[in-house]
């Protein structure tokens, strides 16, 4: 098997938290060498797929806890996060996900419905389990050769 | 990973300050601190989004449930000084078509 080191994080299913673990995910992806604009993108998935979870926990009035699971590989990260609580419907949710189309009207727009649009669009690969509780498992590549190129990039926008 | 909020009212016109992180922490107080600006006729609301240096999908949602309440209270949005960063969530999700974003985007290429 590929070795990898992994990294276990646990909070209570709480808004306050999402904050932590998004400091943590930004110490781990710039340990690995992430760019500066990937391990920004690294903290928005991240963020939304723990978003999801509080808010799961929460309209199943569950103090639990996120489980968020780091798998450090030579060529990329990947990030599960799970809870613990009921399933849920994800052929409803994925229905609801899409980018604001211009015939849309405003008053339709989903106000929650960005986070699972925005993991996809992040991230490179995102898989959802939902059978027992919700797990997103997430990856993202460390793409090597496309640091160089964004050197410039990174130090003048700073 | 706080939000501070400061509200300047002139007249006509309120300018929102924010500077630090939205997220689903800090959400909601920006909510309940916006929505009721959004409330008054002719009013211009200007969120001034420099010192804002992490936003997600949290923060779309109060800027779009503003803009929703803009439409029905007959006032309006501004959303300024947005960093390059936050900028690209408007425009991945196709909301830069409806906000009204002031283009100088800080730190922008």
């Amino acid at each position: 098997m590929e070795p990898f080191d992994f990294i276990e994080v646990k909070v209570p299913a709480k808004a306050e938290y999402v904050g932590v673990v998004r400091l943590s995910t930004s110490g781990i992806a710039n340990r690995m060498g992430f760019s500066y604009e990937d391990i920004e993108d690294l903290k928005v998935a991240i963020s939304e797929a723990i978003t999801n979870a509080v808010k799961h926990a929460y309209l199943e009035s569950d103090e639990g806890e996120i489980t968020i699971g780091f798998g450090v590989y030579e060529d990329r990260l990947e990030v599960m996060v799970a809870d613990h609580g009921g399933s849920f419907d994800l052929s409803k949710i994925k229905k609801d996900i899409g980018p604001y189309q211009q015939n849309d009207a405003i008053e339709d727009l989903r106000e929650g419905g960005f986070g699972l649009f925005l993991i996809d669009a992040l991230m490179d690969k995102v898989e959802i389990n939902s059978k027992y509780g919700v797990i997103v498992l997430m990856t993202k590549y460390l793409h090597e050769n496309e640091v160089g190129q964004d050197g410039d990039q990174v130090s003048t926008t700073q | 990973m706080n939000l501070t909020i400061d509200v300047t009212n002139k007249e006509h016109k309120s300018i929102v300050a924010l500077s630090g992180e939205i997220d689903a922490f800090t959400a909601p107080k920006l909510k309940e601190n916006l929505l009721p600006l959004t409330k008054e006729e002719g009013q211009t609301i200007e969120v001034d989004l420099q010192n804002v240096n992490y936003m997600d999908s949290t923060g779309l949602g109060v800027f779009i449930s503003a803009l929703k309440s803009t439409k029905e209270h007959g006032s309006e949005l501004k959303l300024v000084h947005m960093q390059e960063r936050v900028h690209r969530l408007f425009k991945i999700t196709g909301l830069t078509e409806i906000m009204n974003i002031d283009s100088t985007v800080q730190g922008g290429i």
